[in-house]
């Protein structure tokens, strides 16, 4: 198939399908990171994921609107506003859902499947009443548009190096946040051991809920980064519902590393096939190979040595 | 030739009286019928179907919640605004239409219980509904063993032929054929990049398309790429786009795949304006989710946009903004839902009876002049003759229409030398 085409095109083509490969593996890391905190680290299902994603999304709408309307000259800025914004809403939705429907399932981790399943249903339905069953386009500042110029023939979608800066921002905000911060320590004492946690004077209530509100406060910031590459509507957080649950469980739960390697190697795998045959059939395969790994490590890639 | 027929009829101050109906050259045309002694129920209804006297009832069965609510809301307003209309007209042989909603929930199974239910328990004269292929084929076997009407708007990819259905969207070669051999002439076109969504009407309009840029335009089909539905990932085929440069991008992406689409098009630095890209999936209502900056410069082959300037559609926007808002937008199938009640009117008028038999015969030749696409009529194979337009997208979320057939394009549901 390359027969027809000069080295130089080649050369290019493959920088960039590198590179298509790299924005593959952010998207997932960001979509992944709320649920694998959620899921992870509380064992709680969360079917609504991606509806708290799309909470962010038309938070990031709204905002854009708002400063189209009254704050015209700081346009060009909006967007780091309203990516704090989605964190705020979808966090204190998570946490307000925390609070009313998750605390009484924790004994019963199955029925928060069901729960949370009824939850997004519920969700869409909210969204489409209130903001429209229609997409909405969500309007981005010039200088997020189009791509940079690297040679004639290499061009990198400026959206998609702002994914990626975003991604390892965050990544690197949970890593510190969970593992050197008191609270982090604190999160992990209620996981591996929920009585004792509480006998040392931990709040256990308290951290469970800031941890699900973090969990889908992420969320929202996904959903908002998702609103340059993707679609704004009641049912678009269903878009990435499989994608997401697919990294967390390959990688293995409760686990921030495992998180990454799955991503990674779940996008290289799906850019790569994606080039030399088509979509769907390299979607197939990558879900054959994940199935297959499944079976020899159910586990995950990686997972944590407990004492059983 | 209907822009003709009609202009005498709007004068300004008519059209000042008449604003707010689009029904204006409809009506005027068939005075006697509209306003004429109401015939008795038992002549015009003689298998106990829900008429009486005063009403008529016809069911709309579309998604209002689920996945394709994005797509079948538009449908919804279009066929109410129309039944409102003929309703200010006098109605359907001296009879009001009442109609009951049923939501088939983006759930194939749950379109053909709605639709036994519409038929069998409320007996209604007709169903303007389904959207997708799938609702469509779980409702067909349901309206031809209880003998209903179904009026259906979708463009789709045709293969499908029936006594119980009406099919006012066109059929895989009416939309495609006409684009394809424009953009050929005026591009000069020779390499073409397919890339749909992974399901029947873009493998089957894709699979019509190849044939006639290999066989009828001597071309050369570059790549033929399908994702997943949902898919939000382009980039791969973005870069073998760029490897490729094919003339012309010939896609039919649907749903939320599309605005992750042309955003990632756009952020890959593709210009459209310099980039033929030919769509027939993208109407007025689907560039409302990814915007017009990220479009802007592609071209769109349906048979009807909203920027269209003919005295029907003239009226029909403004009515339609009147009713569900200023911001909303009409796309193709909006329009083609529109024609639903309005030639199931004019084909129970000239049948003289609301019986389904006597509709299905009566059907073949009725003309809508009032049609905001400009002027139809249903051929012997239940689909509609129409003109294939080509728009280009702008900014503001409009197409600027580029070119439009001469003459009205045959439907050819079965297209021989195609298959």
């Amino acid at each position: 198939m390359f027969g027809d085409y000069s080295i130089g095109d080649l050369g290019s083509i493959f920088v960039m399908q590198g590179f298509a490969g790299l924005i593959l593996f952010s998207v997932y890391v960001l979509m992944a990171l709320g649920l694998a905190i959620i899921f992870g680290q509380m064992g709680v299902i969360n079917m609504a994921h991606g509806e708290f994603m799309i909470l962010g999304a038309y938070v990031t709408w709204m905002t854009s609107n708002f400063f189209q309307s009254y704050l015209p000259g700081l346009f060009s800025g909006y967007f780091f506003l309203a990516m704090i914004l989605a964190f705020i809403a979808s966090g204190a939705l998570g946490m307000l859902v925390e609070w009313v429907l998750i605390r009484h399932l924790y004994k019963r981790p199955l029925d928060t499947l069901l729960a949370t399943w009824g939850l997004s249903l519920m969700l869409q339905q909210a969204y489409r009443s209130v903001f429209g069953a229609r997409e909405v386009g969500v309007e981005l500042p010039q200088w997020m548009l189009g791509s940079l110029h690297v040679t004639d023939s290499i061009e990198v979608p400026i959206n998609g190096v702002f994914v990626m800066c975003l991604t390892v921002l965050i990544t690197i905000s949970v890593a510190y946040v969970m593992y050197k911060s008191r609270w982090g320590r604190q999160v992990r004492a209620v996981v591996q051991n929920r009585i004792m946690a509480g006998a040392v004077g931990i709040n256990t209530e308290k951290v469970d809920r800031y941890t699900f509100g973090l969990g889908c406060g992420i969320a929202g910031v996904a959903g908002s980064a998702f609103t340059m590459i993707g679609s704004t509507g009641p049912t678009s957080g269903q878009l990435y519902i499989v994608d997401t649950f697919l990294v967390v469980v390959f990688g293995g739960a409760a686990s921030l590393v495992g998180t990454i390697a799955s991503a990674f190697s779940i996008s290289q795998t799906q850019s790569t096939l994606e080039f030399f045959m088509s979509g769907s059939m390299a979607k197939v395969l990558t879900l054959l190979a994940v199935v297959g790994i499944l079976m020899l490590r159910p586990q995950g890639l990686f997972a944590l040595k407990v004492r059983k | 030739m209907s822009d003709e027929a009609n202009k005498g009829l709007l004068s300004p101050l008519r059209r000042k009286l008449l604003m707010g109906m689009a029904a204006v050259p409809a009506i005027t045309m068939l005075p006697r019928t509209s306003f004429a002694q109401a015939p008795a129920t038992s002549a015009i209804n003689t298998t106990g179907l829900a008429v009486t006297d005063t009403e008529v009832t016809v069911g709309i069965l579309h998604s209002a919640t689920g996945t394709m609510a994005i797509s079948e809301t538009g449908s919804i307003e279009a066929e109410k605004l129309a039944i409102e209309q003929i309703n200010a007209a006098g109605g359907v042989l001296g009879r009001k239409i009442k109609f009951i909603q049923e939501d088939g929930a983006s759930d194939w199974p749950t379109f053909a219980e709605k639709a036994k239910k519409l038929l069998v328990n409320d007996k209604v004269a007709a169903i303007m509904g389904c959207w997708t292929s799938a609702s469509r084929k779980a409702v067909l076997p349901v309206v031809e063993q209880y003998n209903g009407m179904l009026y259906y708007p979708t463009f789709y990819e045709g293969l499908e032929q029936s006594k119980n259905v009406i099919y006012t969207g066109q059929e895989a070669t009416q939309q495609i054929l006409a684009g394809l051999n424009w953009i050929a002439k005026e591009k000069g076109a020779k390499s073409f990049f397919f890339i749909g969504s992974d399901y029947i009407w873009p493998r089957t309009s894709n699979k019509i398309a190849r044939k006639h840029v290999e066989n009828v335009l001597k071309g050369k089909v570059v790549g033929e790429e399908y994702y997943p539905l949902g898919n939000t990932q382009f980039n791969s085929v973005i870069n073998k786009i760029k490897l490729t440069k094919p003339d012309v991008i010939f896609t039919d992406v649907v749903g939320g795949s599309n605005v992750a689409f042309y955003k990632q098009l756009k952020a890959a630095g593709i210009d459209l304006s310099k980039q033929a890209l030919l769509t027939i999936s993208v109407t007025e209502d689907e560039i409302d989710g990814i915007g017009g900056e990220n479009i802007a410069g592609a071209y769109a082959c349906m048979k009807y946009f909203q920027s269209l300037d003919n005295p029907n559609n003239k009226a029909f926007v403004p009515a339609f903004k009147k009713m569900w808002g200023e911001k909303t937008v009409i796309g193709d199938v909006t329009q083609a839902a529109y024609l639903g009640p309005w030639l199931w009117k004019l084909t129970v008028e000239k049948a003289g009876s609301f019986d389904v038999d006597k509709i299905a015969a009566a059907s073949p030749g009725v003309e809508f002049k009032g049609a905001p696409e400009g002027y139809v009529r249903i051929h012997e194979n239940h689909h509609l003759w129409s003109k294939t337009r080509v728009g280009r997208a702008k900014l503001d979320g409009q197409f600027e229409l580029i070119y439009e057939t001469a003459d009205l394009v045959e439907p050819d549901p079965f297209p021989k030398g195609y298959q």
